[in-house]
């Protein structure tokens, strides 16, 4: 289990922003009348995008908001791990150290992190980063890899080398554009590096797959539909 | 070796383009309504001729599975739920197939729904996948739009729902009991079994959870007919599977191979070999993080499916192939292992919350020689006092990577707590006292 606590110092009190409320609402109706509860996570995912972390007087609204008891609330902030308790930098650099990651050198970019933004878990000063060891992101075929989280989103960064992801965080202080996903140049996404030993034959992508069926592979005996 | 024509996942890799046009093209949407015409029985019972099994890790008959939701629909409304908390370390499959084939996936979404009378499907994928999530989600938009969603979905009459849920970092939810929790605005802790989740599972309706592949590979199956899907792979492991190759190979990938391929053919065939060769080859974890690590001289001739595995005392979990050669500190590797159950065991029952963390303590001081030869098999047995005595699974899957370490790799772990004795004379007298 990971122990997490709420930050210390939190805000007087937290509202959405017009265009977050009426999400909310439309979040609502995904979900059973009375079952509101479901909203939790994506709310509070929310809020974490408007305000950059997840406060007290978020989970208070929240909970007000949902008609759920304020603990409960509490409890799903601090059991899931995404969740921000405290404030982060504006790139909040996740390193995935997991197995798959750490035997293609994600203990070489924990150092690049150290380096370029500090120590784990403390924002630099000016604001810009912080940096966080996290368990497997589910991108090992393009180990080793990096998310990073800002207002507007949260990316994938693969394949990655100490020298690339110093670049990487020197583009991102700078304000410059950042390549997403596989920072290899022989890769696209997980296929194999150089030529693909698949899905080269150019029949799959011809239109002669979407033929009408001639007819449906043991279709006998039929029944009617919609049972 | 499973030749292109076969492979269902023609746009694996995200070479072409995931929108609706395109994936049409691709064969997706292809007859949908005219499958369904054949009903829901006809349905259920080509999936369980396929001999399709599981591709979530346990290898459970999808068929069956599916046969185990009630015959009629009561009071209580049935309900699908996606499995896409891809959370296994080794496991990249399911991101490439939602991100780049969106339409196979929502299309199999909406025949297994059919299938087991279900109007609304919720899709749980995991809190990281952010981007992942927003082309899913576009993809629904525009098979809504298009409607192949919604009222009388694909003009089958069968009216349908399909909502995007999401998580925020926690592994336990790919549990199928926690992943109901998360959904119903919980903490991801798995519940009692029984009642399983075919009488009571989301907001206590008849619910099936199946993995992102399982689903996705149906529609194709429908197409094919199953006796096109069951000509691969040996018996009771049939069909295609898409293996996530990662760790020291030259070339690591996700590839849609045979089930059953020897394990040496895929490495060498997909990933341009092990790095420093076939000879330089350690160990590999073949189905994700859970399952027991192989030495090399089982490697040399292993298949990749469910009983051969299952055979040398291993599994095919989601078929992660993890590879590490010689250079691996083993050791430190599998004690990274147990450090992620630790962080991600719930906190529900005590041998898993007390015993992963315990395990990855003593794993530490093993990995720099810091123990006992006694501790090695103290190790053994706690950890079978985890194994088999928690609620759900993931105490099982903390003990055997452990297990499997030991059984293979004992004498490596002795020789270096043996080095770090010899090392100071002083520890060595002090233990012989």
């Amino acid at each position: 289990m990971a122990s997490r606590r709420p930050a210390k110092d939190q805000p007087a009190s937290f509202d959405w922003t017009p265009e977050n409320k009426a999400w909310c609402e439309e979040q609502i109706k995904k979900y059973p009348q009375g079952r509101q509860a479901s909203c939790v996570i994506p709310f509070l995912w929310r809020g974490q995008k408007q305000e950059g972390w997840v406060s007290i007087p978020m989970m208070e609204r929240i909970a007000r908001q949902l008609d759920m008891p304020y603990i409960r609330v509490y409890e799903v902030a601090t059991f899931y791990t995404m969740f921000n308790l405290a404030p982060e930098g504006e790139f909040f650099v996740q390193l995935c150290g997991t197995t798959p990651c750490m035997l293609r050198g994600s203990n070489e970019l924990r150092e690049v992190c150290k380096k370029v933004i500090g120590e784990e878990g403390h924002v630099t000063e000016d604001g810009k980063f912080s940096w966080l060891e996290v368990e497997c992101l589910g991108a090992c075929c393009n180990a080793p890899m990096i998310q990073i989280s800002t207002k507007d989103g949260d990316h994938y960064y693969e394949d990655l080398t100490p020298e690339i992801l110093e670049d990487l965080l020197g583009k991102l202080a700078r304000g410059e554009e950042v390549k997403i996903g596989t920072q290899h140049p022989g890769r696209h996404t997980s296929d194999p590096e150089g030529d693909n030993t698949t899905l080269t034959d150019p029949s799959l992508y011809d239109g002669s797959r979407a033929q009408p069926l001639k007819e449906i592979p043991n279709s006998a005996p039929k029944e009617p539909a919609g049972q | 070796m499973l030749e292109d024509k076969d492979r269902i996942f023609t746009n694996l890799y995200g070479l072409h383009d995931w929108r609706l046009e395109e994936a049409k093209k691709r064969g997706a949407w292809n007859g949908t309504k005219d499958l369904m015409a054949m009903g829901r029985d006809w349905v259920i019972q080509q999936v369980k001729d396929s001999g399709l099994r599981g591709r979530g890790g346990a290898g459970f008959p999808t068929g069956l599975k599916w046969s185990f939701m009630p015959k009629e629909v009561g009071e209580r409304p049935h309900y699908l739920v996606v499995n896409a908390d891809e959370s296994e370390p080794g496991t990249c499959k399911d991101r490439e197939m939602m991100r780049h084939d969106p339409h196979l996936f929502i299309e199999g979404c909406l025949i297994a729904s059919f299938a087991m009378q279900a109007h609304v499907c919720y899709i749980y994928i995991r809190g990281e996948y952010v981007d992942e999530r927003n082309t899913l989600q576009a993809a629904i938009d525009e098979a809504y739009a298009a409607g192949l969603l919604g009222k009388n979905a694909a003009g089958s009459g069968w009216d349908f729902d399909l909502y995007v849920h999401h998580g925020a970092g926690a592994y336990i939810c790919g549990e199928e009991t926690a992943l109901l929790e998360s959904l119903e605005g919980k903490k991801g802790q798995p519940r009692l079994k029984p009642p399983f989740p075919a009488g009571a599972g989301v907001y206590g309706c008849p619910t099936t959870v199946n993995n992102v592949e399982s689903i996705a590979v149906v529609p194709t199956i429908l197409r094919r007919g199953a006796d096109w899907f069951r000509k691969f792979g040996r018996e009771n492991n049939h069909g295609t599977k898409v293996y996530c190759i990662s760790g020291h190979v030259n070339r690591p990938c996700n590839v849609e191979e045979a089930m059953s391929i020897p394990l040496k053919q895929l490495i060498d065939k997909h990933c341009g070999g092990v790095k420093g060769g076939w000879e330089n080859l350690k160990a590999v974890i073949p189905g994700g993080s859970s399952v027991p690590c192989l030495p090399k001289d089982i490697c040399d001739d292993i298949l990749m499916d469910f009983d051969a595995l299952r055979d040398a005392r291993s599994g095919l979990g989601t078929a992660a192939v993890i590879v590490m050669d010689q250079s691996t500190d083993i050791v430190r590797a599998i004690s990274r292992i147990s450090y992620f159950y630790k962080h991600e065991s719930c906190g529900q029952c005590t041998p898993c919350r007390e015993g992963t963390g315990w395990m990855w303590r003593v794993l530490e001081r093993m990995a720099i020689g810091d123990a006992t030869t006694e501790e090695i098999d103290k190790l053994l047995e706690v950890s079978t006092q985890i194994e088999g005595h928690t609620i759900c699974a993931l105490g099982d899957a903390a003990a055997w990577p452990v297990q499997g370490l030991i059984r293979h790799f004992r004498g490596e772990i002795e020789e270096r707590i043996n080095s770090y004795r010899n090392d100071r004379p002083h520890v060595a007298v002090a233990a012989a006292e």
